[in-house]
Formats: C-alpha cells, structure tokens, sequence
C-alpha cells in the first residue's frame, strides 16, 4: 500500500467511519462473501507450489502491523511452516508504534523469524534530515509526502530482495486487489515480489479470510493504513470506505456492469468516474513494461513460456 | 517433466491394477501439463512415439484413458486423450473446443480436432470421449450417445475459480461441472466419468472433485476438491439397461428431426437457402409491426403479392450481407 495514488488531485472528504470497538469485525457486503475455506485452500496450494516449483522452501515478507502482510505471513505459516518463513519489519522513523506492536504480534502468535531493519538512514540518506542534504540533493530537501512514500516503498523491495539472498527464500507479494486496481502501488515497491498469494481478493475479503484463519481481531479491526505519515488513512485518502469501494470494483470489474448500470444500481456518478478514472490510470502499474518489437520472437510477444517450466527451478 | 509424468502414469497404472481397476482414466494433459504455450511443441508426441506406446504396453488387461499433446503428421498440435488398451493405442480423441476466452488461450496453440465418434472398449461398453471444454458443447454428449456411448468419459483440466460463497461446494467452477455432468448422464442415459486435474500451474489452481455418475443422474462418488487421489469406484454396467428400458430417452430421440433442421439453419446461416425464419424489410421494425392487418382477408390478405415482392427483394439483398435470423414472434410459421 503507497503513496502513488496521492498523484490523484483532490481527493474529495472522506465519508470514513473510525473502526468502532466492539462493533462488527468489519462490514463485509453481501456479494463480495467467499467461501474461506477454499479460499485458504487454494492460495495455501498456491503458496507451496510457487515454492516448489522455483526450487525453494522458504519464503519472506514485509510484515507491517497491516492486515494484507498479517493474513500472508498466516497463510505462508500453513503452507510451509512458521521455521521456513522470515518476517521482516521495516519501520521509518515516523511509522507508528503501534505498526511495530502489531507486526510482533503476528510474529509472537506464528513463531516465525523476524528482524527489524530500521530505512530510515536509508530514505534520510537520500532526502537529507534536518539540515544536512541527502544525495538526491537540493531538490529532494524539502521532497513532496508522494516522493517520500515511493522512496520507502522501493527501499523496502530493495531490503525484502536482499534479505531474500541471506534467507535463501522468495519474497511473497502482499497487495490486494482494492489497492492494484486503483493504483493505490508503489511501482516496484510494494507490488514487487515474487508472487502474490492475495491479489485476487478485494480488502473485504482480506478481512473475511484474515478473520477465518485467526488474524488478531485488533489487526483486522483497526483502519488500513500505508503508515507514511501519523494518522493517514487509505480510507480518508481514497476517499471511500474500503466496503463501498470493493462494491463498486466488483461490478464494475468482475461482473461487467456498465456505467449506465452502476449508477441504476445506486453507485454515486461521481464515485463511478472517479473509480474508473483511477482504474484506467494505473494500467501501467499491473503489466510488465512493453518491448519494443524488433526481433522474430518477442518476449512477452510471441515468446511465451510459463513462468515455471523444465529447467526454471533453482538447482 | 514428460519423463516424470510418465513414470507417475505408469505408478499410478499399477496400483490401479493391483486395486482390481478395469478402466483407468486420468486427467487433461496429465502427462504435460497445462500451462504450457509455447511449451506445447517441445512436449508434443506422435500417437506412434515409443514413449506413448510403452505406457500403452503397460495396460495388458486394462483400459485406460490418458491425455497428452499430439503432434500430427502434418505437426499440427492437438490436445489428445487416448484410449489404451491390452498394451494398444487403441483410439485417440482430439479436443474439438478449444476455449480461447477469459483465462483461456488454446486455440493460439493449439489445432482443433474434428471427429467425433464413440469407441468399443474392451470392457464391453462403448466410450464416449472428450476433453474438458468439447462438454460444454451440448451436441458432443449428444452425438456420443447417439453413436452408442454408454459411457462419456470427460478428461478435463479446470481451472478452479469464483469462490463467492453463494456456491454449494464453494466454487462455482465445481458448481457448474455437477450440474452439467449430472444433466449428460441423465439427458444420454450413459454412465458419466469427469476427471479432472489437481495442483497448482502459474495462477490457476485445478480443483480435482473427479466424479462417476449412474445412468440416472445420480452421482456414484465424487473426489475431494484439490486432493489427488486413486480413487476404486464400483459400477453395475447393467444400470445402462435397466435405466434405458425404464426411460427410454434414446429411443425417442430425433435425429433426423434435428439434422434436418440443423441443415435448414445453417442453410440460412451462410445465406446458401432462403431464411425461412424471416418475413421482410418490417421484421426489423420489432414484433408490434408484424401482426396482419385486420382487414378480414386474415394472413392471406397480408400475403399479398407486393409484399412478397418487397420480402423477396429483401431476402435478396439479405443473402448478399448478413444472413438475417431474427425469428418472428407474431408468426406460425415462425415458431415451426
């Protein structure tokens, strides 16, 4: 979850109700209800086989203290046990503590290996701190909140990518569906890894499963948030309840209703463009960089191979 | 990965027989996998390759259906299952349908088959057989039954997906597959096997649940989702009889019903035969324009000679674009 989509202008105020305590879990619309039990089933399946067939045992994640990283290291957990996973919490100098408190949490209920790798030098070595000027230079001193948010987004891949050498693992992705279809990515950063048990579920359904494998309730209760400032929220920076806007993807997307069809459905006009704007917008993010054809045999062209196949695994 | 499916085949063929099983089906390019695009040509196997023939050799005293890339004499590619018998590549079915939509891409590498016919078996009953998508295509467990299947065998790689939890079994894959599976069996009056894949290729994951199902409908066992398994199902082939004679769905067909308006449709489909289906230039008005005018003269009346001058004229012009199968709701005629 970063901080791209603030590319977006204006966001319009966010209707974004604070999670309740003792109120439901989480609102889950009636449409958007799986089955969990297969769900768990088919992305555990997922999880080993992605292994497997690259010829590793060990996988390893960027634990936030959020639900979607929460509910993969679970599911990583099941799939090849809590000894072949590494959590690895990354934590700028303004994260939250309560990101941290929530991450040990997991690592506590899992009994995984964790460690915590502080970007802060990282990211102040770039943008500069207090007086002193980085090496992005003059203009990176006073860096937007959307630059700032990018860098540590790709600061954690390029962490996640080294560990995965130490740890002799894969980097399991932890993006959900909500967040790519609208842009809500850091290319190259958070939507890096090598594969992604939960991108087909929208954040709804993150909470429906996260709830079913044993998430901690104050994990799937608290609001979503890419923690790159005290107190944003995705809610408040989209601009609609995570509930309302899987809703309005799931139509869109997955069922095809047109506009004309959404809006009859009671979907606000203005929430419909806004959604498809975002959609159309972030294309980029979803599709490996085109290549411009020259050759007889194209890769991503006309060279087309599994991802896995005879000979892909690592010996 | 072809050496290894094959042992696999031959490890699973004996502990089938060993377990007493006369026929042994696997599933959909279980001896290369799925997923395989450009892939598909580097596995494929001639029906004489001696790899295939030596799993052939291995089932003296059995019958069994396995599914691999075909590479034909004219080194088309063909997802192919065959029927092995007594150590013989006894028949070979090539996929007819080839799903090329949504998650699918075969047709890009892969030929169609087209023949369809069902199969004697040495186990006394004639095989229907097709490959996944060939019974999502009605005329298929049609066509076999007609030809003398009592049994349709269905190979099938399916991807497993929409989990929503309004399902019975918790995919809707799964879902559709029992309903569809359970109405041939009944609709033929055939014993139905549906085996399908398990495991995981790129993002799809194949969710098993193979099923045998009774002449009746009813289904005889059902394998778990996502599990793979030998699974000994125990069938009474006399339930063909005793089914057939107790619903004689076959005997009543009408195939020559069917074929005969099978060739008008597709007459008037390639515009080779006038659509009889159509009434002239106001069927595209919508159905409120068609009733006769009232004059008394009833449908003759209407029938004037203008009107099947303008009627002709537009047929004429209709054979030259695209033929017109709009049927006509106020018409007789229409409904046949």
């Amino acid at each position: 979850m970063n901080a791209d989509a603030k590319a977006e202008p204006d966001p319009p105020a966010a209707p974004h109700q604070p999670a309740v305590p003792g109120g439901p879990l989480f609102e889950l619309p009636p449409e958007l209800a799986i089955d969990t039990a297969v769900a768990r089933r088919v992305m555990v399946g997922f999880i080993r086989n992605q292994l497997h067939q690259a010829g590793f045992a060990r996988a390893l994640l960027g634990l936030s203290g959020g639900i979607d990283s929460a509910l993969v290291a679970y599911l990583a957990t099941e799939a090849i046990g809590a000894e072949m996973l590494l959590c690895v919490m990354m934590p700028y100098r303004t994260s939250s503590e309560e990101s941290v408190k929530h991450a040990r949490l997991v690592v506590d209920e899992l009994g995984c290996a964790s460690e915590i790798v502080d970007i802060s030098p990282m990211v102040d070595g770039y943008f500069g701190r207090d007086r002193e000027l980085g090496a992005g230079g003059e203009t990176s001193r006073d860096a937007s909140q959307l630059r700032r948010g990018n860098l540590m987004a790709r600061q954690r891949m390029c962490v996640l990518y080294d560990r995965s050498v130490i740890w002799g693992g894969l980097v399991a992705g932890t993006g959900n569906k909500t967040e790519s279809l609208i842009g809500y990515t850091t290319l190259f950063g958070d939507s890096a890894s090598a594969f992604n048990p939960i991108g087909d579920l929208y954040k709804s359904q993150v909470r429906q499963v996260a709830a079913a494998v044993g998430v901690p309730e104050e994990i799937i209760r608290k609001a979503p948030s890419a923690d790159l400032w005290p107190g944003q929220t995705d809610e408040a920076e989209a601009g609609f309840t995570y509930p309302e806007l899987d809703r309005l993807l799931f139509w869109m997307i997955d069922k095809r209703r047109t506009d004309e069809e959404l809006a009859a459905m009671g979907f606000p006009t203005a929430a419909i463009e806004r959604v498809k704007r975002l959609v159309a917008a972030s294309e980029f993010k979803r599709q490996v960089p085109p290549v411009a054809k020259l050759g007889p045999r194209t890769t991503g062209v006309d060279y087309l191979y599994p991802r896995r196949r005879p000979g892909s695994a690592r010996r | 990965m072809l050496d290894e499916n094959l042992a696999r085949h031959s490890a699973v063929l004996a502990e089938a027989r060993a377990g007493g099983a006369r026929l042994v089906v696997f599933p959909e390019l279980g001896l290369t996998g799925y997923q395989l695009q450009d892939l598909a040509a580097e596995v494929a196997m001639h029906q004489e390759d001696p790899r295939l023939r030596g799993l052939a050799a291995e089932t003296k005293g059995l019958s069994t259906v396995v599914s691999f890339v075909e590479e034909a004499d004219d080194h088309r590619l063909f997802i192919s299952a065959a029927l092995l018998e007594d150590g013989n590549v006894q028949f070979v079915h090539r996929k007819l349908f080839l799903p090329t939509y949504g998650l699918f891409d075969e047709r890009r590498f892969f030929a169609a088959g087209d023949r369809l016919r069902a199969v004697d078996s040495r186990l006394g009953v004639r095989l229907g057989i097709g490959v996944c998508e060939d019974f999502w295509h009605m005329a298929v467990a049609e066509t076999l039954a007609m030809d003398g299947a009592q049994m349709l065998i269905n190979v099938s790689s399916s991807p497993g997906r929409d989990l929503a939890a309004i399902h019975e079994v918790g995919l809707g894959t799964a879902t559709s597959w029992r309903t569809l599976m359970r109405t041939y069996a009944q609709l033929t009056t055939c014993f139905v096997v549906f085996c399908n894949r398990v495991g995981v290729d790129e993002t799809v994951s194949f969710w098993g649940g193979s099923e045998v199902i009774a002449p009746s409908g009813e289904s005889l066992f059902t394998a778990p989702l996502f599990d793979e398994g030998l699974h000994f199902v125990d069938i009474e082939l006399g339930d063909v009889r005793r089914e057939r004679i107790g619903l004689p769905l076959l005997r009543d067909e009408r195939p020559e019903l069917h074929l005969r308006e099978l060739r008008r449709i597709l007459g008037e489909r390639t515009g080779m035969s006038p659509d009889q289906a159509s009434e002239g230039p106001d069927d595209r008005e919508g159905p409120h324009e068609r009733e006769a005018p009232d004059d008394g003269a009833g449908r003759e009346g209407w029938r004037s000679p203008n009107d099947e001058a303008a009627r002709e004229d537009w047929r004429a012009s209709n054979r030259r674009t695209v033929p017109n199968r709009w049927t006509v709701p106020g018409d007789p005629e229409a409904r046949g």
